[in-house]
């Protein structure tokens, strides 16, 4: 089965890293891609420019409505997502606590409805 | 055994394997009624099997096929066809010993699993492992019956669709998981054992599905301490189920339970299993509780109980599981073993956290003390308040009947003055 995993976390908790946090955050982004690629769970991920960089657009009543800023004001953000494949749950949640945002943010499990179910 | 009888004992058994080789809740539970009716129409004419499970997985099996065959007829998707004639051949090839194969262990964890809201977990595990109705679980939990299915329904979905796996977990992770699964089976029963309100008979059910889940699981992982430990606790606390109540279902305190109705050899079996999950090293809440159980249990009377005692390990309750609720159980073996001033000093640190402040126990334990200090006065108007906030007709004659007895003590210690 297919999954994906949905990083949410505080965008504004990124500033207040120090350079180097920053960049041992970075490498173990890269370690645990890099990973889960060799294993062959690995099927797509990339990290998201911030929701201020984000556009809703809507249509109702046939009009096209496009706004500034994300569907709605959360808390924590979607920042990023991996897509994977993991035999069941089980394994589609155990790579989600390798996702190094799992620490202080939350990663969103969500299976893809796939025509690849047994 | 009538088939009705069997139904209770092996439905789960088979509805367990039929999951398995299915991977489907709603098929498997449709071939299993399917089976039993078959049963049902074959058995008195042509007499039962010498071994009905064999049968009825058998049955359940090719139920499933026929069902598999007849839904892949009337799928016009190409890939869902392929698929339901891929899993009717799949299913039809099992070898017989694999299909006798107990999975109810799988479905515990499955039913259990932690993606599942525990709102789900328990009336799902009494569904499909217990073989209670719907109808059954609604009347036990006081929700509407098409509240509890759609429930049901929800949740059988996301096994589905989330693909929530049908297998005994890791070792790694068989700790924690096993830690839902007692908490499940330990809810299952205390739903029956502390009514709040409901049905009595569904209720003395539910007691008994704990314990059959209980014993399920001891049987099928005995080198688990803490599962041992819960069945012990289970078994000592429900071999006084006769005595708690009277016929009329008038709730009889501890210290005024007739003893003699107390389950003999119930209660040997739980000081046994308890004995042997703390030598294993079981020193988790339901060991603890269960020692407490088993300490009550081996009491001639209230007086002769090892209070002190009782109160330690309520302490050491405390410490792995901080509540009030606990601290309020400790309040008491300490009232019985150093007096009731003692006790009434620890009900006043509770009260004064206004922790507990609608839980009738609470005041209704601060008016026992009162009554052993032969404070009638005192004792009847916190009777009174605990009646305010008691639930179910049982507590409120219960109290009821304390406040006015408090009344007579009181009148008759004017009347010496």
């Amino acid at each position: 089965m297919q999954y994906l995993l949905l990083i949410y976390d505080k965008e504004s908790d990124w500033g207040t890293l120090s350079e180097a946090q920053q960049s041992a955050m970075m490498k173990e982004y890269q370690d645990f891609t890099k990973s889960i690629n060799e294993s062959g769970h690995w099927r797509a991920s990339s990290q998201l420019h911030p929701v201020s960089k984000a556009t809703t657009v809507r249509i109702r009543d046939g009009k096209k409505m496009v706004t500034d800023g994300p569907f709605a004001e959360t808390k924590e953000q979607l920042g990023g997502f991996y897509l994977v494949e993991a035999k069941d749950l089980d394994e589609a949640v155990a790579l989600a606590a390798r996702v190094p945002s799992a620490r202080f943010g939350s990663i969103e499990v969500r299976p893809l409805v796939g025509r690849n179910r047994p | 055994m009538t088939i009705e009888q069997i139904y209770r004992e092996e439905s789960g058994r088979i509805l367990a394997t039929l999951i398995r080789l299915l991977g489907d809740f709603d098929l498997a539970e449709e071939a299993v009624q399917e089976a039993f009716s078959a049963a049902l129409a074959q058995w008195p004419r042509e007499g039962t099997p010498s071994n009905p499970r064999a049968w009825l997985v058998s049955a359940g099996r090719n139920k499933a096929v026929d069902l598999l065959r007849r839904r892949a007829l009337l799928e016009d998707k190409r890939d869902q066809l392929a698929r339901w004639i891929a899993l009717a051949q799949q299913v039809a090839d099992a070898p017989e010993d694999n299909m006798l194969k107990d999975d109810r262990l799988r479905l515990i964890f499955t039913c259990c699993h932690p993606a599942l809201a525990r709102e789900v977990q328990v009336p799902l595990t009494l569904r499909t492992l217990c073989g209670l109705s719907t109808e059954e679980i609604a009347r036990a939990f006081l929700v509407p019956t098409s509240t509890m299915a759609q429930r049901l329904v929800r949740a059988k979905q996301k096994i589905r669709d989330a693909g929530i796996p049908y297998r005994v977990p890791d070792d790694d992770q068989l700790p924690e998981r096993l830690e839902t699964v007692l908490l499940v089976v330990y809810l299952v029963f205390n739903e029956g054992y502390n009514a709040t309100a409901g049905d009595a008979v569904v209720r003395l059910e539910l007691c008994g599905e704990a314990i059959r889940l209980g014993r399920l699981l001891h049987g099928l992982m005995p080198r688990e301490p803490e599962a041992e430990a819960l069945l012990a606790l289970m078994l000592l606390h429900d071999s006084r189920r006769d005595a708690r109540v009277t016929r009329s279902g008038e709730i009889v305190l501890l210290e005024e339970q007739d003893r003699g109705q107390w389950h003999a050899e119930q209660i040997e079996e739980g000081l046994q299993l308890v004995e042997d999950a703390l030598t294993r090293g079981a020193k988790g809440a339901y060991a603890l509780q269960a020692a407490i159980a088993a300490l009550h249990a081996q009491a001639k009377s209230a007086s002769e109980t090892d209070w002190h005692q009782i109160a330690v390990l309520y302490e050491l309750l405390l410490q792995i599981q901080p509540s009030p609720v606990v601290e309020l159980n400790r309040a008491v073996a300490v009232a019985m073993s150093q007096g009731p001033a003692e006790g009434l000093q620890l009900l006043d640190a509770i009260e004064e956290r206004r922790v507990l402040s609608g839980y009738y126990l609470l005041p209704a334990a601060r008016a026992d003390l009162l009554r052993r200090m032969e404070r009638w006065e005192e004792a009847e108007s916190v009777y009174q308040r605990a009646l305010s906030l008691a639930g179910n007709g049982a507590e409120r004659r219960f109290l009821e009947r304390r406040v006015s007895e408090m009344r007579t003590q009181a009148r008759a210690a004017e009347n010496d003055r």
